[in-house]
């Protein structure tokens, strides 16, 4: 299985795997206890980690936080086990002044696993390494993050205006943006 | 005025495709560096149609969202408003009853071939062939007329409703997509003889515009475009939703990565799609269409909620960060088409322009859904 062997490799990343264990019993669990614990995970403020969700829940198989100095290692680990980029996106956390890139990878192949990557940058000065260099086909999911939340793509070859005019010095999907 | 252009050698000079030209079927620029007839350097310039889908999802309610979906691609919508349904039904746990979800994959099958037919015309069109588009859309158009009596729209439908449909298929519905199955079968072996095998349509596509496996998978492309280069992806199956795992059908596959295998897979997808109508037909069970608990308001649980599905162009990826509140706090929008548009840049540098047109005619784009 793809997922156990991804999951092994993300995990090596993490030089403390205590809160990784604490976190993956809650899938065999009850369906109860299952609820509770996950209220319990969400509450807390989320520690870096390899994290087993459940797919039918959620729609993916592993959820990664990591730093975005880990970033370029961990999607390294998901190109060499054969992954297809799905997409980049930011959220905004306006609450915890935090800014957060979600990268999406999927397989082509029958062995279903849908990995999430996903790393926080502060608000005042976001800045996340490019994977442009591992797969081409982030330059644009980069570029239009970098529209839409004003996230500086480090080592970005080409970092302008992808949807937005390309004047724009606005970013629309900043939660305190007024047009 | 009269002075001739003499270009050096070595010299290129700029070329302007679009925004506003009949190949990119919309509003859609590409900047070519080209020398001679031939491509140095292609970049791609979108946002000319950009409407902020992902803003208005995040300060509506869920239910208002609905009709927006149907905006991003009107030749395939129903594909589209399938996913954004599937993802809020599983972020907020709305069980849906199987009459619906037989009743959406036959609309969804059927909105498939129209979308297919519509590409089929164009695409030869843009070779130069105009009959085709005709025979192409007078079939389409009996699709359209089926949908249109059920949805009650011909292009940007809004007819899936979370847990269910906005109403049941009415009498004449199971006889005229009865009566569509043949005729369209009839027509296949019509457009095969017609254009498949027309030496200037092989001339055109065969080895022209190769996308290797490694190229679609640096740049996530999946549909149509993924299969014409030998992967054997399809949502439908690699990642079953729906009812797709009851029904009994193939995922077409070619292995040339050439323009001639997209237009192959796209061809042969359409009898996928009639065998699959064909069966749900038969299967379709009788019940509610909407759930008898389902509630009122849509609260999905704070989280991370991700659905793909398989539309006409690829797979096509909803993602909600919920909050628990009545609005989407991030609604992403992961578009095939952006995936497959943005290896064109790399794939046709080294192309003759023609070929290179071709090549994008091969993609299937819809332009609003790139920049949704």
């Amino acid at each position: 299985m793809i997922k156990d062997t991804i999951k092994k490799a993300l995990q090596e990343l993490f030089p403390v795997p205590e809160p990784v264990v604490a976190e993956t019993p809650p899938t065999e669990a009850a369906e109860g206890e299952e609820t509770k614990a996950k209220k319990t995970v969400k509450e807390g403020p989320r520690v870096n980690g390899v994290i087993e969700r459940d797919y039918n829940a959620c729609g993916y198989h592993l959820d990664a936080q990591v730093d975005p100095g880990e970033l370029l290692a961990a999607v390294l680990i998901l190109d060499k086990a054969g992954f297809f980029i799905e997409s980049i996106t930011g959220v905004d956390w306006i609450k915890e002044d935090q800014l957060e890139v979600i990268y999406d990878f999927s397989r082509y192949d029958f062995d279903l696993c849908r990995v999430v990557i996903r790393t926080r940058t502060p608000r005042t000065a976001p800045k996340v390494p490019t994977i442009s260099k591992i797969f081409s086909g982030a330059n644009w999911h980069e570029r239009e993050t970098h529209d839409f939340f004003g996230i500086k793509f480090e080592g970005h070859p080409h970092l302008i205006p992808l949807l937005l005019p390309e004047d724009a010095d606005f970013h629309p999907l900043l939660k305190d943006f007024k047009p | 005025m009269s002075a001739p252009i003499h270009i050096q050698p070595g010299e290129t000079f700029t070329l302007n495709v679009g925004p506003q030209h009949p190949a990119t079927h919309g509003v859609l620029r590409v900047k070519l560096e080209m020398d001679g007839e031939y491509i140095v350097h292609a970049e791609t310039v979108l946002g000319y149609i950009h409407r902020m889908h992902e803003l208005m999802g995040e300060n509506r309610t869920y239910p208002q969202v609905l009709p927006n979906l149907s905006r991003l691609d009107y030749l395939g919508a129903l594909g589209y408003t399938h996913g954004h349904v599937l993802a809020v039904e599983r972020a907020s746990g709305i069980e849906v009853p199987e009459r619906a979800e037989y009743i959406r994959a036959i609309t969804v099958e059927m909105n498939r071939i129209a979308s297919h037919l519509f590409w089929f015309g164009a695409f030869v069109m843009d070779l130069g062939g105009f009959t085709p588009l005709m025979y192409a859309i007078q079939d389409r158009e009996y699709i359209l007329d089926i949908l249109e009596r059920v949805t009650g729209s011909r292009l940007t439908y809004c007819y899936y409703r979370f847990g269910g449909l906005y109403n049941d298929i009415d009498d004449e519905f199971i006889p005229a997509t009865k009566a569509f199955i043949p005729r369209m079968r009839e027509s296949l072996k019509k457009y095969d003889a017609l254009v498949t095998g027309n030496i200037i349509l092989q001339k055109r596509l065969k080895d022209i515009g190769p996308l290797s496996k490694e190229l679609c998978r640096k740049y996530g492309a999946t549909g149509p475009v993924a299969r014409g280069s030998g992967i054997d992806f399809d949502v439908r199956k690699n990642e079953p939703y729906s009812v797709y795992p009851e029904f009994d059908f193939d995922i077409p596959v070619y292995h040339e990565c050439d323009s001639f295998a997209r237009y192959k897979v796209r061809m042969d997808e359409m009898e996928q799609s009639l065998r699959i109508i064909e069966q749900g037909l038969e299967k379709l069970p009788d019940g509610p269409i909407m759930p008898a608990k389902k509630p009122k308001l849509i609260k999905p649980p704070a989280g991370d909620y991700y659905q793909a599905v398989e539309t006409a162009r690829g797979s096509f990826g909803i993602r909600i960060v919920s909050d628990g509140g009545k609005n989407a706090y991030r609604f992403k929008l992961r578009s095939p088409t952006y995936s497959n548009m943005h290896l064109f840049d790399e794939a046709c540098e080294g192309m003759l322009i023609m070929d290179a047109l071709a090549l994008m005619g091969s993609l299937d784009l819809v332009i609003p859904e790139i920049d949704r």
